[in-house]
């Protein structure tokens, strides 16, 4: 009897078994520059008003500032249906937005206990809150929209235990991309993963994002980690409403428990075409590549900025690449300035981008030509995702792009910190 | 809901990109055109054989890879009721069903069904019947049944919006 009343995150959050469906109806519904396109499918319902304008929030960040008309007529379009709907929460381009994952933790929407449903596949990232968060269509966005709620079938849940003591070198994306290289992407299909350990623990929430945010990459439907009193002291002052944190119960019903001892990982580098193609830095160590990127909303914060300047303090960029820096928002881009992690990277030859997704998604701002190699910390490098399909993409460490900026081939580094 | 038809049976990890090929993707297209392509690089037969009502039958992970929608439309374009998998990728799963295609977890009648058997399916009862066997599978809350039934997600929403105003 004992064992059945015991429940998982997820059981919990959404209030209902494993494998069942239940209905919801979120705290946050997330669209960027997609919201054009739910619009259009909103429309189409023939009503014309949002049935709770509070709860959408709504960031540019994919192409901005817009990369040709078609882009900035999209925008304006995004624009008039904010007012018309009297959306509350909408992030222009301004000093004020960046990244739309960025934007909702930094600015108190990722919150303990909370459900926050996107129109984007790495919504998982509120998990490093304790949120319960992931990625939806953008017919479901529409319907959420006009409904308020929504299907959804409660997972299976796997925790993954991450311990030992890392290098001083290993960052949060060396572990994350270590264990999707062991599980593969299709390791924790439509499951909710736990993130656990020692390790976790003495993270900090930029780091655990690190985790969450490739979650997705496993194929997960959702991740989570404990919210501890780094949590809530990081929500504490920012909250945009109240919550309740939910924990798992001890001794609850897990399809599977990994453990994942990182003691003695060497950096990670995920070869191209597919994340969970993850080597050991070795392996990779001496591939010239033409182009370094260091953000987007997997690796963009200033604990990741700061890491890189540390790394590449004093020394130059390789004249054969272009190194280039987009903090994940214009908060990040605020204080890296102050801190003077900017003019360190800008001494050793890096190009500041403005706060959004760049090249990430292969819209703008640093397209890689055939041929080209990258050496980026975003999170996937599908055959095209950055411009031609004849370039390859290296999924880094802040920590190992800095290096192999340096050196103009992908480095170790080691040597550096 | 009841369903009857014949069995279409493929393996695990059938992708969206062999259940509408990628080629296709960008390109707009009328509901008959759609379902011309469902399956094209598995099973090039499957789009002149296949007759309203028919049921897949596959093994694990069952729509796995892109997220594309037409994955789930071009197979309701073609008349196929319902999906019988061991598993299903998550968003394929969320788009079946939102485009009002029945799509069922259910590990034991991968074993004992063939291409052309006959099967029945009664959602009420949550019971699937082929080769004189009984399966249960856990039936949908009713209203999911009600997506299915109307549609699809969008049209049940805007029949709701609707009926309330
Ligand atoms: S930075 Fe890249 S992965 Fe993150 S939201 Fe933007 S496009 Fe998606």
């Amino acid at each position: 009897m004992g064992k059945e009343m015991k429940k998982t995150f997820v059981e919990k959050v959404l209030n209902g078994k494993q494998g069942e469906i239940v209905e919801v109806s979120p705290d946050f519904i997330l669209s960027h520059d997609n919201t054009r396109a739910i619009r259009d499918k909103f429309l189409k319902l023939g009503i014309d008003r949002i049935k709770d304008n509070k709860k959408p929030v709504i960031v540019l960040d994919h192409t901005i500032p817009a990369a040709n008309e078609k882009y900035a007529s999209n925008h304006k379009i995004i624009r008039e249906f904010v007012n018309e709907q009297g959306i509350e929460y909408f992030y222009d381009i301004n000093s004020k937005g960046g990244i739309c994952h960025q934007v909702l933790s930094e600015k108190g929407f990722a919150l303990p206990g909370a459900i926050i449903l996107g129109a984007d596949s790495h919504t998982t990232t509120y998990g490093a809150f304790g949120a319960f968060s992931a990625g939806i269509g953008r017919s479901e966005v529409a319907a959420l929209w006009a409904m308020d709620s929504i299907w959804l079938r409660v997972p299976e849940s796997i925790k993954i235990v991450i311990h030992g003591k890392p290098r001083p070198y290993i960052s949060a994306k060396d572990i994350v991309l270590y264990i999707i290289g062991k599980i593969k992407a299709d390791g924790a299909l439509y499951k909710s993963i736990e993130f656990s350990g020692n390790v976790v623990e003495e993270m900090s929430i930029a780091s655990r994002m690190v985790l969450t945010n490739m979650a997705a990459e496993m194929g997960a439907k959702n991740a989570y980690i404990m919210p501890d009193k780094k949590t809530l002291d990081y929500v504490d002052s920012i909250h945009k409403k109240a919550f309740i944190p939910v924990y798992p119960d001890e001794g609850c019903d897990y399809e599977r428990v990994l453990e994942f001892d990182v003691s003695e990982i060497e950096p990670q580098v995920a070869f191209p075409h597919n994340v969970d193609n993850v080597r050991s830095i070795e392996d990779a160590e001496g591939i010239e590549v033409n182009q370094v990127l260091l953000g987007t909303c997997t690796n963009g914060r200033l604990e990741d900025l700061s890491r890189a300047a540390q790394v590449i303090s004093g020394r130059r960029v390789s004249e054969h690449v272009r190194f280039l820096v987009i903090p994940a928002s214009w908060e990040i881009y605020r204080q890296a300035l102050k801190q003077g992690i900017l003019s360190t990277l800008i001494d050793a030859g890096a190009v500041i981008l403005n706060s959004g997704c760049g090249p990430c998604l292969g819209a703008h701002m640093g397209i890689l030509a055939k041929g080209e190699k990258v050496a980026s910390t975003s999170n996937r490098n599908f055959k095209g995702r950055m411009g031609s399909t004849e370039a390859e993409i290296y999924l880094v460490s802040p920590e190992t792009a800095a290096a192999t900026a340096i050196e103009g081939k992908i480095a170790n580094p080691r040597k550096y910190l | 809901m009841q369903i009857k038809g014949h069995i279409f049976k493929y393996g695990d990890d059938i992708n969206t990109d062999v259940i509408f090929p990628g080629r296709y993707t960008y390109v707009s297209m009328s509901s008959e055109e759609l379902a011309t392509h469902a399956l094209e690089d598995l099973d090039p037969l499957f789009s002149k054989e296949v007759r309203k009502g028919d049921v897949i039958v596959a093994g694990k992970n069952f729509g796995m890879g892109s997220s594309r929608e037409q994955a789930a439309t071009s197979l309701v374009a073609c008349g196929i009721g319902a999906i019988i998998a061991k598993s299903f990728s998550r968003i394929f799963f969320r788009n079946a069903i939102n485009n009002g295609l029945l799509v069922i977890i259910q590990k034991d009648v991968y074993d004992i069904a063939e291409k052309n058997d006959l099967v029945e399916i009664d959602t009420e009862n949550g019971i699937i019947k082929v080769n004189g066997k009984v399966f249960p599978f856990s039936p949908y809350p009713a209203h999911l049944m009600d997506i299915i039934e109307a549609g699809g997600l969008l049209n049940l929403v805007k029949r709701k919006l609707h009926e309330g105003s």
